[in-house]
């Protein structure tokens, strides 16, 4: 065996200069990417929320967390052979208190930890409307290969990867997919959700600021999956009005037979708009998995 | 004649032609080698035909080093896509090439290095730690070795013939389904996992048998080490868990050469219910790596400290309760399949509640520290590492378990950094810890400390780097499998940062693998004099000399405390009387390799449809199987004379090997 040389310092050395890069680094680098973090920086109180719970448990967590690197290194430096300071007794093999505790702590802080997450799951569940004074607004997603179908059946119109929806409006979403399943998140306004053929599942989001938020597809779902994103856009009420208007103008038109076209695979998709001729598309979408194929 | 196979299969982009080319070359190379060696009747009677569990030990590390390779390899290219293939610049390679290279590197890492660690070390440590002189069913044992063995070899055929799954390793359906992945790629992950599975299932078996029936006398259960311990909750898991596995990828097989709907939702199937199948397996398969880890740190921390392991019993009721809640816990990786807040709560709660067995061993392990003598070997550098990285892992781990935050870090690069960090930082650093810590009792001398330590501060170093800005990236909200981004979501930076982190942990790895041929070479120089005791271990595998002979033990000992053989050092215990018996062994047999080679031929006939082959291959496997069952003289028996001979000889030098 050889003699090892000081491998302690060595790595308080080590950790010490990477905590201290990442201490230093992190007030630049949030001022510098301040605009990018966007799950740390949300633009919405769904987010918001979903941030905070984070931001606690990892408080918590680090509580235990941090003496056991503390530990770790007092033992290692402590307790080195070629410390002859340490004291040794090789019989010292239990301690009813210690293992009380280390059951215990962990057990106080998971259960802590629990109650909070039991409390926010319930209150952020993704089917719960969101609770403003504001009427929501109804929007249909579509995850196709490989793009986004929004659908605005109230307003009559359809987009396909780009949507806009006033500020301060609880916006309702409706999901399902035409292709493989997919997952719909927009990283900025809050939680992602399943997008899955045959399915239909829900989702509420709010947004509190003006803003184009990047939305992405979070599962794989075959080759074009990589440009697969989308914009969400975030305006005034005017601004909205103003671009709903020019889509109810739109050339293009879109029911079940068009659809049947555009649902063809197809990557990198550009913005479209539609003028949506028949509102019941999304339950017509659904309804294809419903009986067999011939 | 050929099924579906034909000469398309064998063209190939630019990347992976290169890669089929330096495969074939290295075979070539290895033939040459061993037909200049003249080795080949060597090899096969040590070895190919071997049932002797340090053998197959050490050809399961063997094989998973090969497939390490392979991932490893994997890994680099996408980390180099993704560094590459922002904005305009769209990398070098295609979208669909980028999605075979990401699903072949979970498979391989997670099937054939994972598993391949897991099983090796329990074919070499757990009969020597029990005191049996073989394992219950060294046939069985074989078979499993080799149904491992030629599922690895697909996938190495999978990358010169055809096409790769591009469906994640997980291989989702509808995406997985017949509809959107028509060609073979799929075909080959099935079969490949279906036969590895079965092999594991297998092995399995024989070493829950193994640990309960064959322990020497006076190892009560709760005398055994902690390796062993955490050996049983995992084959226990692998028992359970893998005919999951095994009954899901039938389904899928159905869907796809059958037409049936298990999982089309266009026929009333329901491809969640995949999902659901396949985490009740996938979840338990994560602690089947890492129990053994946690085996292994129980083992070299003492050692290490020249204590006894704090708290041994807290230590197996946490094994048995991680056992336990690690299959009630699967939902948690779908939290957002849009379940209702009730389900998502109860399975945050069972994953939360794991945290607390597993904080507990951390805090023993801390504590066997306490008060010991703490010697810095590389496996304790490693040790070092993992406490770092495994609470970091495990902090994330929890912030994944609540439902509402995970809505916001499901698949996103921030998930890819947390099980990263618990199979790199956990079970990869692990298994380099007991391979240090062993590697002198199967071979009689050391593996380089010098470069060991160079290589453990590039891992280490590395790893931060590569998977670090990942937490970040996660964040920024990008998410996994991207072959392509645009400059303005600006991860380009990250991206490049771990790029370079992989890079640093390319040299680690070149320094170990450079090491192990360097400590070959130089095995004069570094050999163990200690006469089998190099660490001043604890438990019986350090009783026996280096390498060990054949039959293990001379004299099945007998045991009556935990550590029996510190026991006998500390004069505690007496010393071992030498009397010795005549010595029953299972003969050599070459079936097991049989069934590999011809379950390989199987594999690779139903996935491009070859159905004569396949036929033949599987009729030729049951007729083994028969032939096999029905020998009468299974056995060899070494007499007493020749035992006493043996041991005589086996106290020798460098000179000897």
């Amino acid at each position: 065996m050889q003699k090892p040389i000081k491998p302690v310092f060595y790595m308080l050395l080590f950790t010490g200069l990477i905590l201290l890069v990442i201490f230093l680094m992190q007030p630049f680098a949030i001022f510098k990417f301040y605009g990018d973090i966007d799950v740390l920086f949300p633009k919405g109180i769904i987010g918001l929320e979903e941030r905070n719970l984070f931001l606690i448990v990892q408080a918590l967590m680090l509580l235990v967390i941090i003496p056991v690197y503390i530990l770790t290194f007092v033992f290692s430096w402590k307790y080195n052979a070629n410390n002859p300071k340490g004291k040794y007794d090789p019989d010292l093999v239990d301690n009813s208190v210690a293992e009380y505790l280390w059951w215990g702590i962990p057990l106080v802080m998971t259960l802590i930890i629990a109650a909070l997450t039991w409390f926010k799951t319930y209150q952020l569940d993704p089917y719960k409307p969101i609770d403003t004074n504001k009427k929501e607004m109804k929007i249909q997603v579509v995850a196709l290969q490989w793009k986004w179908l929004f659908i605005y059946p109230e307003e009559q119109i359809a987009s396909l990867n780009f949507m806009q929806f006033p500020k301060q409006t609880p916006l309702h979403f409706e999901i399902t997919a035409d292709a493989p399943m997919n997952s719909l998140w927009i990283p900025e306004m809050g939680g992602q959700i399943y997008a899955m053929p045959r399915m239909r599942t829900e989702l509420h989001l709010i947004a509190d600021e003006v803003g184009d938020f990047r939305g992405v597809s979070a599962n794989i779902s075959g080759e074009g999956f990589a440009g697969m994103h989308f914009i969400a856009r975030a305006s005034t009420d005017e601004d909205y009005h103003q671009w709903l208007s020019s889509a109810k103008q739109s050339s293009k038109l879109l029911n079940f037979e068009e659809y049947e076209k555009l649902a063809a695979p197809s990557k990198n998709n550009p913005v479209e708009i539609f003028q949506l001729k028949d509102e019941n598309l999304f339950n017509q979408i659904i309804k294809k998995y419903m009986h067999p194929k011939e | 004649m050929f099924g579906r196979l034909t000469l398309d299969a064998f063209k190939h982009e630019p990347s992976q032609n290169s890669a089929v080319f330096m495969m074939v070359l290295t075979g070539i190379a290895l033939i040459g080698l061993i037909s200049y060696l003249k080795r080949w009747k060597w090899l096969w009677r040590e070895w190919l035909t071997t049932v002797d569990p340090k053998r197959i030990g050490l050809m399961y590390i063997f094989v998973a080093l090969l497939n390490f390779m392979k991932g490893f390899s994997d890994a680099l290219m996408m980390r180099l896509q993704q560094a590459l293939s922002v904005g305009d610049s769209q990398g070098f390679i295609s979208a669909h090439h980028f999605q075979e290279v990401f699903s072949a590197h979970g498979t391989t890492m997670i099937f054939f290095v994972g598993m391949g660690v897991v099983f090796g070390l329990m074919n070499l440590i757990i009969p020597l730690q029990i005191g049996a002189r073989d394992v219950a069913y060294p046939f069985l044992n074989a078979v499993g070795f080799w149904l491992f063995a030629s599922g690895a070899m697909l996938t190495f055929i999978s990358l010169a013939i055809g096409k790769f799954s591009a469906a994640g390793w997980l291989s989702y359906p509808p995406l997985s389904g017949l509809e959107y992945s028509p060609s073979e790629g799929v075909d080959y992950w099935i079969w490949m996992l279906q036969i590895a599975g079965v092999g594991s299932t297998l092995s399995g078996i024989n070493f829950l048998v193994t640990i309960l029936k064959m322990r020497c006398p006076g190892m009560t259960l709760m005398k055994m080490p902690i390796f062993v311990w955490s050996g049983l909750c995992a084959m226990v898991l692998v028992i359970f868990a893998f005919p999951i596995l095994t009954a899901t990828l039938y389904m899928l097989t159905l869907d796809r050469y059958l037409d049936m709907h298990f999982f089309t939702a266009s026929g009333g199937g329901n491809p969640m219910m995949y999902v659901n199948l396949i985490w009740a397996w996938g979840h338990p398969e994560v602690y089947i790596l890492i129990l053994p880890i946690f085996g292994v740190f129980s083992e070299v921390v003492p050692t290490f400290s020249e204590k006894r392991l704090f708290g041994y019993v807290s230590m197996i009721w946490a094994l048995v309760a991680i056992t336990v809640l690690s299959f009630l816990v699967w939902l948690h990786h779908f939290f957002t399949m849009g379940a209702s807040p009730h389900v998502n709560v109860v399975f945050a709660f069972m994953t939360m509640l794991i945290a607390i067995p597993t904080g507990v061993k951390i805090f023993n392990w801390l504590f066997t520290k306490f008060q010991g003598r703490v010697h810095f070997t590389s496996p304790m550098l490693w040790f070092f590492a993992f406490v770092l990285n495994f609470t970091v892992g495990g902090m994330t781990g929890i912030l994944l378990s609540s439902p509402p935050a995970d809505f916001q870090f499901h698949n996103s690069l921030f998930l890819i950094a947390h099980f990263h960090g618990m199979v790199i930082g956990g079970m990869l650093f692990g298994f380099f810890a007991g391979f240090t810590y062993w590697f002198p009792k199967f071979t009689g001398f050391f593996l380089d400390e010098k470069l060991n330590r160079y290589a453990f501060w590039c891992w280490m170093s590395g790893f931060l780097l590569a998977f670090m800005p990942l937490y970040m990236l996660g964040f920024m909200g990008a998410t996994r499998r991207l072959d392509h981004y645009e400059a303005s979501t600006g991860w380009h930076p990250l991206f490049v940062l771990a790029g370079i982190g992989a890079l640093i942990i390319l040299c680690g790895a070149s320094i170990q693998f450079f090491g192990l041929f360097w400590s070959i070479f130089h095995r004069k120089k570094l050999w163990d004099h200690s006469g089998g005791d190099p660490w001043n271990g604890r438990t019986l595998e350090w009783s026996i000399p280096s390498p060990p002979p054949i039959y293990n033990f001379a004299i099945v000992p007998t045991v009556n405390q935990i550590d029996p053989f510190w026991a006998i050092k500390r004069g505690e215990a007496p010393p071992v009387e030498k009397k010795y018996e005549d010595i029953h062994l299972p003969k050599n047999t070459p079936f097991g390799l049989y069934i590999g080679v011809l379950t390989m031929f199987f594999g690779f006939a139903m996935t491009w449809y070859i159905w004569w082959l396949a036929i033949i291959s599987f009729v030729s496997i049951i007729v083994c199987l028969i032939i096999r069952l029905s020998e009468k003289n299974e056995h060899d028996i070494i007499p007493a004379e020749k035992v006493k001979e043996m041991e005589a000889e086996h106290v020798r030098g460098p000179e000897a090997v």
